[in-house]
């Protein structure tokens, strides 16, 4: 059954940017769905450029972070690139506590973000 | 643990002065059920004068909790089987507790997520995460039972 997008995405010069229609990002069904989602969009591109934004989104998982995780190694394997932007600080925390801080390119806004693609 | 969440003050003054305003309900793999809980315990925390940041935290660990039960206790078991979520908060704490019909599992064989070479794992920080947020979290011998306290941090 078609279901519709959780996710904004635009396309601008060679990145792609996607922010979250969701301000939870909990449920393991979106999770699923925008997972998904995202994978397609790599999987259209040669040389993957992401920029997602947290922009909206004021709680999520470990499942989210699972995802991410997911897609970073996705993104990595077709010699892409993936940054993150606009963290609110109490999520930001929760990738401090899991030390995906290390692994991730985050950035405080989408313009520091797009700036730092090689 | 290093890095542990910063938690801003509850208000003292908490609106419900009270007994702990209790909540037990079994809940199936629903996101409506399980949702309902959280709004039933978001409700009393708020009561309680609980901070956004508290709420943000309680919410993590809550939803980590429920995860952990269905995803992993659940795993062999039919889809529709139910938990057992209660919840007891008064101005001075959140005691929730998540009892699910699994096997039960050894929570210091959870790997390190926060290794390097964990790093790029996608699963295993819920655990860590309730542990990073709540105040004390302890699970029964089987291990098929989580309790978790939360601990309001007082005004200066």
């Amino acid at each position: 059954m078609p279901s519709e997008s959780r996710l904004r995405i635009r396309k601008q010069d060679s990145v792609v940017q996607i922010e979250f229609i969701d301000r939870n990002i909990l449920d393991e069904g979106n999770i699923q769905m925008i997972s998904e989602e995202i994978s397609r969009l790599i999987d259209a591109e040669a040389s993957p450029k992401l920029l997602i934004s947290f922009a909206n989104v004021d709680h999520l998982s470990s499942a989210a972070l699972g995802a991410l995780i997911t897609i970073n190694n996705k993104i990595r394997q077709k010699n892409g690139q993936l940054r993150l932007a606009s963290i609110d600080p109490q999520i930001y925390e929760v990738f401090v506590i899991t030390r995906l801080n290390k692994l991730f390119q985050i950035h405080e806004s989408v313009d520091d973000a797009i700036k730092s693609f090689g | 643990m290093t890095n542990q969440p910063r938690h801003s003050p509850d208000a003292s003054h908490a609106g419900h002065s009270g007994g702990p305003l209790r909540h037990a309900a079994i809940v199936h793999h629903d996101r409506g059920e399980v949702e309902a809980v959280q709004d039933a315990l978001e409700a009393a925390m708020a009561t309680c004068g609980y901070s956004k940041a508290s709420l943000f935290a309680v919410r993590l660990s809550f939803q980590e909790g429920i995860a952990n039960a269905f995803n992993h206790g659940h795993r062999n078991l039919p889809p529709n089987t139910p938990a057992k979520v209660e919840f007891a908060v008064t101005p001075a704490e959140v005691l929730i507790a998540i009892e699910d019909q699994g096997p039960g599992f050894k929570p210091d064989a959870v790997a390190d997520c926060t290794l390097d070479e964990n790093l790029e794992v996608p699963r295993g920080r819920g655990v860590m995460l309730i542990r990073a947020y709540m105040h004390e979290v302890r699970y029964n011998d089987k291990g098929n039972r989580v309790e978790m306290i939360f601990r309001a941090k007082p005004t200066p």
